[in-house]
């Protein structure tokens, strides 16, 4: 495997972990005003993410860099191009930080609701529009012979990309309530279960039309074939179904192993259908950016090559060993030691 | 006149796209100092407490932590934005460099960031979950995670002020030697001020704080130890600081000579110079003679070189041989900016110096807590550690035009083609209305979270139970 390649899949490695990971604490944001009654409950909901969120939203910063460094012309491109919808990304994250940490800081109950809204509007909206502009890497935005976008922000709609936004949502919703049936007790549990039930048939419809759809895209859009694309995409729509079959059987801990796979085989779907392009033109297919096109030097792509296999490995096992910290559930009282 | 007017009025996209870059990293950079030196502060009270067993450290280490916290959280929130927005308006730079400033900021997330950001959550929840020794060693990796974090950001901009272990082939700078990219001369010095100026920053708060406290009458014995620290940090801190700062200057002098040069408002070469400590005029081509100035002869050859009749090229040689070198253009600084930022920090700088030796004076005589007017001195010292560090930045890039990369690519020519004028104006708008929101809402928390009595323990041993923060 050449280098391109390998930081290629090194960025899908990285945005399957954003989503993997932040993915679940996006869908518990999402449920806030929902699921969890009282302001205690809510409070508790909050915990259930509190240790981990902030370290899962740095695998985005790790995807933005790595984009940088290994295909400065992708990152480019795609930032400049798709500048109002990241700069609504930029918004709805920076106003979801916040709440996190201003959230508890008054008593007052329309300061709470404030940012409660505040976290569950930006743990939707963030996601929504990452479901849109990453879909618009293979269905292919206006780009010149320059590698400069030349469309707007509309360019970025069309059905299968406004639909994958939405998938993502659903999906998200879907992972974060099984999450919140591994992480709670009583009352907040059972809501949480009754959730994940209503969510699952939904969400893993979406999610199986939008692997189905990415396939049908890249084929037509993308100069691709059924193979491979089709694998990744076979696999998601087997988890999530899997997913469903134990959420309905209450098996929690596999639904949430399920909705974790079907979410990374999705974002493997995607990247598969991009191969070996990054941006696809809609405007002249020869000017796509390629991962040769657009990527550095050999010595740079070495270089950071050996820093990503030190540090990855390392990186998953202390943020494996948190959640293993973490593992037990949360229940309305502060935690003791039991 | 009427036409002048117009003229100021067509601002560019390059115009707007730098006044969103300054705004966003000075309103960045609000944050990152006190996060940086409060780190290890923390660690250290915790690591205090964990040693002695005194109470009081492990009191301080929360209500410091909490302030902390709450600045940490807008530090992350704006970071982002830092990231994005070399590719959202800044595209042909970010392809131009993306081969060599790609790897620190890639690498920065990947083995820092996510180190920093971990541990704080292991930290923050982790009370009642580890063992008090591996607690302690989550706030030390906290701290270890912000430090590296800072040095590949210091990198990665000191690459752009004196571009090293790279070469231009095709259009675009390709990285040649990473290690030469790290020991560059210029990050190294630069990463030193950064830290002692976050730890200056750390100390001043925590002592400007337990002033405030002190001055009230308020828990007196616990505030007195906080003073200690800030003071022992302090003193010798900020004092090798303004070496550092001053040694600071002996590297841009050797790679940046104009924009020492400007810093100084020095239009013609000069040996020996002399220091200008106030001037009036004397900032532009048009007017390169101040109409008052108050000067200390010899003080700039030192300054800049380290002799006592050291030269120091001045402007308008500087300005011809550039424009020799890379062609036509206009090659001088904003300098009544350099000028000014340079001042304000060096400055404020002294003036911290100056509090904290009175301080370690007066505490040493063990009259501190009842010179009521140096107590609200020590709160009123607050805000200077900033007015220093943002002015340093000013200075730093502003002091670096017109260039983005120094000597090889220029900031009228790196902004993103595909983006409007009206398309910055709306995001800078955005930003500004967001980030002025958020500095009120955190300026009432942080000023609330600093007047509160520290928590109180509860019974023995179940210092464990309280959580740090509360959702």
């Amino acid at each position: 495997m050449d280098l391109q390649t390998f930081w290629f899949c090194l960025i899908v490695v990285v945005w399957a972990m954003y989503f993997l990971l932040e993915g679940f604490d996006f869908g518990v944001g999402m449920l806030l005003p929902f699921v969890p009654r009282s302001d205690a409950e809510r409070s508790t909901t909050l915990r259930t993410i509190g240790p981990v969120w902030d370290a899962n939203e740095v695998w985005l910063v790790v995807a933005g860099g790595a984009t940088f460094a290994a295909f400065p012309a992708w990152y480019a491109t795609m930032f400049s191009g798709f500048y109002l919808a990241l700069l609504l990304i930029l918004f709805f994250l920076i106003v979801r930080v916040v709440s996190f940490e201003w959230r508890s800081k008054s008593e007052s109950p329309r300061w709470r609701a404030v940012w409660t809204w505040a976290n569950t509007v930006g743990s939707l909206g963030a996601p929504l529009l990452w479901g849109v502009g990453l879909s618009c890497l293979v269905y292919g935005t206006p780009i010149n012979s320059d590698g400069d976008f030349t469309g707007n922000l509309l360019d970025l709609f069309s059905p299968y990309t406004v639909f994958a936004g939405i998938a993502v949502v659903a999906l998200f919703a879907f992972h974060g309530a099984t999450f919140l049936t591994l992480r709670t007790v009583g009352e907040l549990h059972a809501r949480a279960e009754h959730a994940a039930r209503r969510l699952a048939i939904p969400a893993v419809v979406m999610g199986a039309v939008y692997v189905a759809w990415t396939v049908a895209v890249a084929i037509d859009r993308n100069d691709k074939d059924l193979f491979p694309p089709v694998l990744p995409a076979a696999l998601a729509i087997v988890a999530l179904a899997l997913a469903v079959l134990f959420t309905l059987r209450g098996r929690s801990g596999r639904a949430f192993a399920m909705t974790g796979l079907g979410i990374v085989a999705a974002v493997v779907t995607l990247f598969t259908s991009l191969y070996p392009r990054v941006m696809v033109s809609s405007t002249g297919f020869g000017n796509s950016l390629t991962v040769d096109s657009a990527s550095s030097s050999h010595y740079a792509l070495a270089v950071m090559s050996v820093v990503a296999l030190i540090s990855v490995p390392v990186v998953l096992l202390y943020q494996g060993w948190t959640y293993y910290v973490f593992r037990h559930r949360v229940g309305d009282a502060p935690e003791t030691v039991g | 006149m009427m036409v002048d007017a117009m003229g100021a009025l067509a601002v560019t996209t390059v115009d707007l796209a730098r006044i969103q870059f300054a705004t966003t990293s000075l309103y960045h950079f609000l944050f990152v100092p006190l996060t940086l030196g409060l780190a290890p502060l923390v660690a250290v009270m915790q690591t205090l407490w964990y040693r002695g067993g005194d109470q009081a450290w492990l009191r301080l280490t929360r209500f410091f932590g909490t302030l902390m916290l709450i600045n940490f959280a807008i530090g992350v929130a704006t970071g982002l934005v830092q990231e994005f927005q070399f590719g959202m308006n800044w595209s042909i730079y970010s392809q131009f460099v993306g081969d060599v400033f790609g790897a620190p900021l890639a690498i920065e997330g990947l083995a820092a960031f996510m180190l920093e950001s971990t541990f704080l959550g292991l930290w923050i929840f982790g009370w009642d979950r580890l063992s008090r020794r591996v607690h302690l060693a989550t706030v030390w990796l906290f701290a270890i995670g912000s430090w590296a974090s800072a040095f590949f950001i210091i990198s990665a901009n000191s690459w752009m002020q004196r571009p090293v272990g790279s070469t231009v082939t095709d259009g675009r700078a390709e990285l040649t030697d990473v290690w030469e990219l790290f020991s560059n001369r210029f990050a190294i010095w630069a990463y030193m001020h950064v830290l002692l100026v976050g730890l200056t920053t750390a100390a001043v708060v925590i002592f400007g704080v337990s002033c405030w406290h002190l001055v009230r009458g308020r828990n007196q014995e616990l505030f007195r130890h906080a003073a200690k620290l800030a003071l022992i940090v302090g003193l010798p801190i900020s004092a090798v600081n303004l070496g550092v700062g001053s040694q600071m200057g002996v590297v841009v002098t050797d790679y940046q000579p104009m924009k020492i040069a400007s810093t100084e408002a020095q239009w013609d070469t000069c040996q020996p110079c002399s220091f200008s400590l106030f001037q009036i005029g004397g900032f532009t081509v048009d007017d390169q003679t101040p109409s008052f100035s108050i000067q200390i002869p010899h003080l700039l050859s030192i300054l800049a070189t380290l002799s006592w009749d050291g030269e120091v090229k001045g402007m308008n040689e500087l300005q011809a041989s550039e424009a020799a070198t890379y062609g036509p253009g206009d090659y001088i600084p904003p300098t009544r900016t350099t000028y000014w930022s340079m001042r304000i920090m060096a400055y404020a700088g002294t003036l911290v110096f100056l509090v904290f030796a009175l301080g370690a004076l007066l505490y040493r005589r063990g009259s501190l807590a009842s010179r009521r007017w140096f107590l609200w001195l020590g709160v009123l010292t607050i805000p200077l550690p900033y007015a220093a560090a943002l002015a340093g930045w000013v200075l730093s890039e502003v002091g670096r035009q017109p260039w983005i990369v120094w000597g090889l690519l220029k900031t009228a020519d790196a902004n993103s083609p595909s983006v409007s004028t009206a398309t910055i104006a709306t995001s800078l708008g955005v930003f500004v209305a967001l980030y002025a929101a958020l500095l009120v809402v955190d300026f009432v928390l942080m000023r609330r979270y600093a007047r509160v009595d520290p928590p109180e323990l509860g019974g023995e041993g179940d210092e464990f139970a309280l959580p740090a923060v509360e959702y």
